[in-house]
């Protein structure tokens, strides 16, 4: 027994040994101590995120295996592989390759349908993601530079994706290749100069494949990887949000610790991602390049649909009236150029929402404990016309689609998101806003006259009543925990001596905009202690 | 943002969300925060028999998992990877993918069950509050880091130095020139490549199905048929760069039906030969309906009336599709009379 002891206190475990080792190099033990059972609060929606950080590493992985057998060349090469249907045509050499990836390496079709399958779910997750974030207002301070890093990620998962799926020089991504070199073309000035570089001449020329692969198996995954590693230190350093609830404060963050709860839900929830990506690669085909044969500019097949999330971009081109202004031997090719400047458009007004909101409101505060989405009516309603937005450009970049499988005229989709384009966010700004401002009054029928228990009661006079039973203290102070803005007031402009006070024009605006934000009508204030004492006392109900 | 007119904090909730920070009910205030609800022990925490029949549960998963990592082995040796099978509800499918995926899928997936069940029901559930710490530095800190900076900025006398700070500042402005200019061969100058295509003077309409010249009588009222210039072959270097520009659309109209002067007069005997590249951003259009003799672009819906002119009737294209002069030459085959007078596909800012 006593040698044991002896060994014990002459030599540490193995473990930690090691551990003993990198903290006198790496300081693990400092970082440990800040980190090891840092408190993660639990909530579903707050796994989104985490969607995205899995099937970012999962796209990562298969994509690095993709490299091993693809080919980023487009040499022409007449195709001998045993996919039968397509022996004897000419294709690059990209296209040939990914015909062996799918039909000779072993499980090379699965991995390239999980890569897939993963980066239109990483793109979906992330917005989502996003969605969840705006919506709660966790984006408010402190937070705001990393919705800008994730904003960041959002674009640039896009742009990965629409190189990614232009690889494989087939006929549909050949097509979307080419629309893009249209747009780019229509650029005043420097157009047919851009064009002319990215694609080493004339279009298709023999150079995008390998260019486009290096963008996108490199440069911008790295610039991805690092905005992605900041997003994460950042989550970390802030600590995350937390729903309002008994016993969470903004100075306090409930939840259970990083080891052991928080490792085995987050580290379980990867291979569940994982897992599910792999079974739907399984079972659902995905691009199926071998249907739609190699790319030629004279070819094009119908229904051509770019991947879901350049749905969008594709909305705004073939909604966009054909707009060409000819003047001093120049054209202006509007009908493209506009929209080309409408996508980021569009995409950034969600984007810079938050700094315009703190804007208006002035508050300098810290932000922990999230909102919910009807407690702060404008802010919901913004989020959910840009949705809208985003679902009538879906709707006109699948146009084709909708017409075809829901029998309608193409010209009246056509013409459907030509006006929906304007009409649809106000509607729906409006719509969400009512809805807002019923839940909220809702709420204050809660705290105040309690809960519809379903039971009714028969008063000796014969008069019904349905039975509510009050809120308990914990309920009521998770409805009445959100603040409420007062609208600011720029106040008398000319003072007791008659003398006129400058008011900037941009202060007059944030007035205007805080008072449709948080004036009356806008939003249902919130009931008081007295009222509720005044409604509980008055030993009854209504 | 912030302003001399407008009081900041003033409309700002008097009271923070953390006002009855401390956890205890007052009394008087029935919306205060009542502290974190005690913990309910869930089945497992009282029960060991259920413990045990979690931990069996987890266990399983992962004994399940190891399975299907044999099974994805198995599957990689015994199916050829050209074996198709069917498979309700998918229909034929890759065996060796259906198998793979399948197998790879229960192998992640029942490892993150197993964790998630092990994490709900075993390990402890109790919420525990982190104190938060403001992310701003203090004041103390802030005017310690100011100084340090001043002190730092003042020995390298980048402030007194204007000569030094000044040539650095224009050194590292202009360095990433080289940057850019090294690009500059990523590709050719436009200069009038997008005015010009392999259509010439006396060129042949090659039908593209045959291969063969095409004869005046071998395009039919009602039919599409798709051209490319005499000479053009599939197995050149520069082929797609060639038929993208030169690609080719033909049909015929009853002279009496076309509606445009030029038209008819750059046709033949009713046939016309119109660019096959839209004009919006250059897919090819392929759609035709002979009775209307309107063209669509099955990418963005740009419809074209091929009996007046190729102008634009519905969609987002700009302008008409151009079209090539033709004619018959000795020996009874359709011809080029001369390039496209205006550049065919997508406008740009040169293109007048």
């Amino acid at each position: 027994m006593s040698t044991a002891t002896d060994n014990k206190a002459r030599k540490a475990p193995a473990g930690e040994r090691v551990a003993d080792w990198a903290d006198g190099r790496l300081g693990i033990y400092s970082l440990a101590k800040a980190n090891m059972r840092k408190i993660f609060p639990d909530h579903w929606s707050f796994m989104l995120g985490e969607i995205c950080l899995y099937s970012f590493i999962i796209i990562i992985l298969t994509g690095v295996y993709l490299t091993l057998f693809f080919h980023p060349s487009m040499n022409e090469v007449e195709y001998h592989g045993s996919y039968v249907p397509m022996q004897g045509v000419l294709m690059s050499e990209a296209f040939a390759s990914t015909l062996d990836i799918s039909f000779d390496v072993r499980g090379g079709l699965l991995i390239r349908q999980i890569h897939h399958w993963a980066a239109l779910i990483f793109v979906a997750a992330m917005i989502v993601h996003m969605m969840r974030v705006f919506f709660t207002g966790a984006f408010r301070k402190p937070r705001e530079v990393n919705w800008i890093f994730g904003f960041l990620l959002l674009v640039l998962g896009m742009f990965t994706g629409f190189t990614g799926y232009s690889l494989p020089d087939d006929l549909l991504s050949g097509t979307g290749v080419r629309f893009m070199q249209g747009a780019i073309l229509s650029v005043p000035v420097v157009g047919t100069y851009l064009s002319m570089f990215l694609f080493g001449g004339e279009f298709p020329g023999g150079d995008f494949v390998a260019r486009f692969y290096s963008v996108h198996i490199l440069l911008l995954p790295g610039i991805m990887m690092g905005l992605l590693v900041a997003h994460l230190i950042l989550v970390f350093y802030h600590k995350h949000t937390q729903y309002a609830g008994p016993g969470k404060t903004n100075n306090n963050v409930v939840g259970m610790p990083l080891l052991p709860v928080y490792m085995a839900k987050a580290g379980g929830f990867f291979f569940l991602v994982f897992g599910v990506i792999s079974v739907v690669a399984a079972v659902a085909s995905i691009n199926p390049i071998w249907a739609l044969g190699p790319y030629r500019p004279d070819h094009v097949s119908t229904g051509a649909q770019p991947d879901w999330y350049m749905g969008m971009p594709e909305g705004l081109i073939r909604a966009m009236p054909g707009w060409e202004i000819n003047l001093w031997g120049h054209t202006l090719v509007l009908g493209v150029f506009i929209p080309l400047i409408l996508f980021p458009l569009v995409l950034g007004a969600i984007a810079v929402w938050p700094f315009i909101e703190s804007w208006v409101t002035g508050d300098k505060r810290e932000h922990h404990i999230l909102d919910r989405p009807r407690n702060v009516p404008t802010r919901t309603a913004f989020g959910v016309a840009w949705i809208a937005e985003y679902i009538v450009l879906l709707i006109g970049g699948g146009n084709d689609m909708f017409a075809q499988y829901f029998h309608l005229s193409i010209n009246a989709i056509t013409w459907f998101v030509r006006i929906g384009f304007f009409a649809v966010p106000v509607v729906a700004f409006i719509v969400t806003k009512r809805i807002c401002l019923g839940l909220q009054r809702r709420d204050r029928d809660k705290v105040l006259h309690g809960r519809e228990t379903g039971i009714i009661k028969r008063l000796p006079h014969g008069e019904f009543v349905e039975v509510h039973e009050p809120l308990p203290q914990g309920k009521l102070h998770t409805l009445t925990a959100h603040e409420q803005y007062k609208p600011i007031e720029i106040g008398p402009t000319v003072d007791e001596n008659g003398v006129e006070r400058k008011v900037k024009a941009t202060e007059k605006l944030r007035a205007k905009l805080s008072k449709g934000f948080y004036a009356e009508g806008n939003q249902i204030p919130k009931p008081t202690v007295e009222e509720y004492k005044e409604i509980q006392s008055g030993h009854g109900h209504h | 943002m912030s302003s001399q007119e407008i009081p900041e904090e003033k409309h700002l909730p008097s009271e923070q969300g953390d006002a009855h920070h401390g956890g205890v009910a007052v009394a008087d205030d029935p919306f205060a925060d009542p502290g974190l609800p005690v913990h309910k022990p869930r089945i497992q925490d009282i029960d060991e028999r259920a413990a045990k029949r979690s931990e069996r549960t987890v266990a399983m998963l992962f004994t399940l998992s190891m399975l299907a990592t044999i099974g994805f082995i198995a599957s990689y040796v015994i199916f050829p990877v050209d074996k198709i099978v069917y498979i309700f509800p998918l229909g034929k499918v890759s065996a060796l993918n259906f198998a793979l995926g399948m197998t790879l899928g229960i192998a992640l997936f029942c490892i993150g069950a197993g964790a998630v069940h092990w994490a709900r029901t075993l390990m402890s559930d109790v919420e525990v509050a982190d104190d938060r710490h403001e992310i701003a530095a203090s004041p103390e800190v802030k005017a310690k880091v100011l100084q340090d900076f001043a002190d730092g900025a003042n020995e390298s006398g980048i402030g007194r130095r204007p000569l030094i700070r000044n040539t650095m500042l224009g050194a590292l402005a202009m360095l990433p020139l080289s940057a850019v200019v090294i690009m500059r061969d990523l590709g050719p100058l436009p200069e009038d490549k997008l005015r010009h295509t392999m259509w010439a003077k006396g060129k042949l309409l090659i039908n593209q199905n045959t291969m063969e010249p095409l004869r005046p009588e071998d395009v039919l009222v009602g039919s599409l048929t798709f051209a490319m210039p005499e000479g053009l072959d599939e197995h050149q270097h520069d082929f797609q760069t060639q038929i993208a520009k030169a690609a080719l659309m033909i049909v015929r109209i009853q002279p009496e039906d076309i509606k445009d002067k030029q038209e008819l007069e750059w046709s033949h005997d009713g046939i016309v030969a119109y660019s096959k590249i839209c004009t919006h951003v250059g897919c090819p259009i392929s759609l035709y309906e002979q009775q209307t003799h309107h063209v669509l672009c099955p990418c963005h819906q740009s419809t074209f009336d091929l009996s007046d002119g190729a102008r634009v009737i519905f969609g987002p294209a700009g302008h008409a599709l151009p079209q090539l002069r033709i004619g018959v030459n000795g020996d009874g085959f359709l011809e080029a009379l001369g390039d496209f007078e205006e550049p065919v596909g997508p406008a740009f800012w040169e293109r007048g």
